[in-house]
């Protein structure tokens, strides 16, 4: 929802950089100050932990204090400036969710000083308000915060003394941190799985999912009329299935072996100098953009399938699964080969020593004990360069069209998950039409897709594993 | 230090039995490092070999030239003549996976491969053909196992993998699986460094038993070692061959003042 920006400006400066900079001003005072202090003292006597302990220690306890205050009231002023600011409003106002918000957004812009379009004056009150919590709360984040650095500061210089362990405290704090950033990413992830789950629970509410995991057609356009339930739109996902398993299973049949094998070559049979050229040529490859790759998808691919087809008497679509499965294998090429290439590398020579020498050729070596030995790092490769081409939106707009066909022909036109994701979400939407969720729910089935290949994957790992040491 | 000369034996020596191997003038460069110089020796058909010397001397180098590993490392430069059996190991149209079958090799490092137990005995056999069917290998790997004295410790656990097995397990692994492959030269870089004295003296057992059909090069750091299971040793230093004789004439009566130094423990 909009908000108050927290902190305005004092002389055309951010308040926050104000604040920040004098955070770490005082953190590095902090630091020098520890340090020179604890380097003093371990003059005359041997102190447990090296002084830039002490001074890191230091640190972190102005620095810690002061963000915290910092991202608390930060919070919290939010918070109060909007519930003063809607008290100062008009209750009629007030009550209308979607006018509520629209005049909080006009608030904060003008607080800002951003340009604000329309008759304000009704905000007046409201504005005022609003500014004078923000003010009264930047002074107290400033007189918190600096309070909040000099405790950290005299706190620290106290426990300055030759027993004090601060290497080892140094230690605790940084696992700590460390286990933050780890939190923040696995909340992430799953907030964002709660998100798409929360939405397709309400897509469901529309239209039962065995007709949407069963349905053969996909028409969501139809659901937008009005005076028609959404359960009588198109939601079966079956042809987007097998339109994305098709793409692919082509794009994999062409970027497994020649990735794998390339990478067998580069790794074992090519001279030093040649890898070191081919390798980063191919990973240029994988840099180049894919919405290009579509172009050449669509303009080059799929006119010579259309024409070669039609030379052998067969009927080519003009977007053809085969068009982008093809130019999608090439995209991918670089994640089999490239992986695979360095987990090859990374098996020890004496394991090629082992099989040499009980007399075994070069091949011999590579299919009985090189690859089985590579095999995780191999099936990873796999797994990433599938969920790209699983995940792959723009060659597959360009190349096999919007048609939700169901057929495994790959001559035909078809789609995919993501390119309907991608439709649907495009341009205005109602955020809560039974068109609009059916793209949470298709990335649902996107994730869970690529999560059972991600499970495969592992089995598949810790059944055929040759672990060495 | 410097006035070393080699007082290579003649290989013409009366008391030599017939030469298996023949090496003569044999230098190996990796990349500028001259690593062997002018190493002429011969090693007897059917009998062991020592060879012994401080580290870095050269003794790793000189085995991998007898079954062509040196040819793996891309650095290496071998020149010289080494002959097995009257034939050039270094001729071009010899092959040498195929010299490498005959000439077996237990590494310095124990290296099994991260297959099971029973796979790693039987990989050699399986490449080579030597077995009909699954009974004649479950033969073979056997009495391998058998006889690299490791069976009655992994008979319960042959699909285990071969490097859950304990240092010491691991080497006699990889002579059970050089063995397997029945090879008439079996060269040993010191094969019991990581055995307890009772598996050593079970592996000095084989490797005595297997002198009777077999051809064997042993590196060692022990000299007890080399006194019990060879009959020809040979000493190495900085890359010289410096003496080679009949064991029991090295130890007793070595002709060379490095060598006496080398044995009784003054350096090295
Ligand atoms: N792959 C290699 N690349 C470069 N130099 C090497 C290589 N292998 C061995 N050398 C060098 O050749 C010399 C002889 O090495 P070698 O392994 O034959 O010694 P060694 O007698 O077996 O010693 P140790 O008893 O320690 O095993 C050493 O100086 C070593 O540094
Ligand atoms: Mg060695």
């Amino acid at each position: 929802m909009a908000g108050l920006d927290l902190t305005g400006r004092i002389g055309g400066v951010d308040v926050s950089i104000i604040y920040f900079s004098l955070l770490l001003l005082m953190s590095a005072c902090a630091y020098v100050l520890a340090r020179g202090r604890a380097a003093e003292g371990a003059r005359d006597r041997s102190f447990h932990s090296r002084p830039t302990y002490h001074g890191l220690l230091a640190f972190s306890t102005v620095a810690l204090p002061m963000f915290a205050v910092f991202v608390a009231g930060a919070f919290l002023t939010q918070l109060v400036a909007e519930r003063q600011a809607l008290a100062a409003l008009d209750p009629a106002l007030v009550a209308d969710s979607l006018r509520r918000g629209a005049a909080l957004r006009q608030i904060a812009d003008i607080l800002s000083g951003r340009p604000v379009s329309g008759d304000v004056s009704a905000l007046a009150a409201a504005v005022d308000t609003a500014r004078s919590v923000r003010q009264i709360a930047a002074a107290a984040i400033y007189a918190l915060g600096l309070a909040a650095g000099v405790a950290g500061l005299l706190f620290a210089l106290r426990r300055i003394t030759p027993d004090f362990k601060a290497r080892n405290s140094f230690e605790r704090l940084v696992s700590i941190v460390l286990m933050l950033c780890a939190g923040i990413a696995v909340l992430t992830t799953v907030g964002i799985v709660f998100s798409v789950v929360f939405e397709t629970f309400r897509f469901f509410q529309r239209v039962p999912p065995l007709e949407f995991l069963t349905g053969t057609h996909w028409s969501p356009q139809t659901a937008i009329r009005a005076d028609q339930g959404g359960s009588s739109g198109a939601f079966g996902i079956v042809p987007l299935l097998t339109g994305t398993l098709l793409i692919s299973t082509i794009a994999m049949l062409v970027a497994g072996p020649i990735g794998l094998f390339a990478a067998i070559y580069m790794a074992e049979y090519a001279s030093p100098r040649f890898r070191a050229i081919a390798k980063p040529v191919l990973e240029i490859l994988a840099g180049i953009p894919t919405v290009v790759l579509g172009f050449f998808a669509a303009l080059t691919v799929a006119p010579l399938i259309r024409v070669a087809g039609q030379s052998l008497g067969l009927d080519v679509a003009s977007e053809s699964a085969l068009a982008a499965g093809l130019v999608m294998g090439m995209m991918i090429i670089p994640f089999v080969s490239s992986l695979s290439d360095d987990v090859i590398t990374a098996v020890p020579q004496s394991l090629r020593d082992g099989s040499f020498g009980l007399g075994a050729t070069k091949s011999e070596t590579i299919k009985r004990v090189i690859l089985p030995a590579a095999l995780p790092g191999i099936v990873s490769a796999f797994m990433l360069a599938i969920s790209r081409a699983v995940g792959e939106t723009m060659i597959v707009v360009m190349a096999a069209g919007l048609a939700a066909n169901l057929t495994f022909n790959p001559l035909d036109a078809v789609t995919t998950f993501t390119v309907q994701i991608k439709t649907i979400l495009v341009g205005d939407q109602e955020f809560d039409s039974a068109k609009t969720l059916a793209a949470f729910a298709l990335g649902f089935v996107l994730f869970f897709f690529t999560l059972t290949l991600n499970v495969i994957a592992l089995a598949i790992i810790r059944r055929y594993r040759e672990q060495y040491d | 230090m410097n006035d070393i000369a080699p007082l290579a034996v003649p290989p013409e020596q009366a008391d030599a039995p017939r030469p298996k191997i023949t090496a003569r003038n044999i230098n190996v460069h990796y990349g500028e490092k001259h690593a062997l110089k002018d190493v002429s020796v011969d090693v007897p058909e059917k009998g062991v070999m020592a060879f012994i010397g401080p580290s870095g001397c050269g003794k790793s180098t000189f085995l991998r030239c007898i079954n062509r590993m040196n040819d793996t490392i891309p650095i290496c430069r071998v020149t010289g003549d080494l002959r097995m059996d009257g034939r050039d190991i270094y001729e071009p149209g010899l092959d040498p996976v195929l010299l490498r079958a005959r000439v077996g090799m237990v590494f310095q490092k124990p290296n099994p491969f991260p297959k099971s137990i029973y796979e790693n005995v039987a990989y050699g056999p399986r490449l080579h053909g030597l077995a009909g069917d699954k009974t004649e290998i479950d033969e073979i790997v056997v009495s391998a196992l058998k006889k690299a004295s490791l069976f009655e410790e992994v008979k319960d656990r042959l699909k285990d993998s071969g490097t859950s097995l304990s240092g010491g397990q691991q080497q006699r692994l990889c002579i059970a699986r050089a063995i397997a492959v029945r090879p008439q030269v079996i060269l040993m870089d010191e094969p019991c460094s990581a055995l307890d004295p009772i598996a050593t003296a079970k592996i000095e057992e084989l490797i005595d038993e297997l002198r009777t059909n077999f051809t064997i090069v042993i590196v060692t750091h022990s000299m007890q070692q080399a006194a019990r299971v060879s009959q020809r040793t040979a000493f190495f230093h900085l890359g010289k061959l410096i003496e080679d004789g009949v064991t029991d004439q090295i130890f007793m009566n070595p002709r060379h003042e490095l060598t006496r130094n080398y044995i009784t423990g003054r350096f090295g």
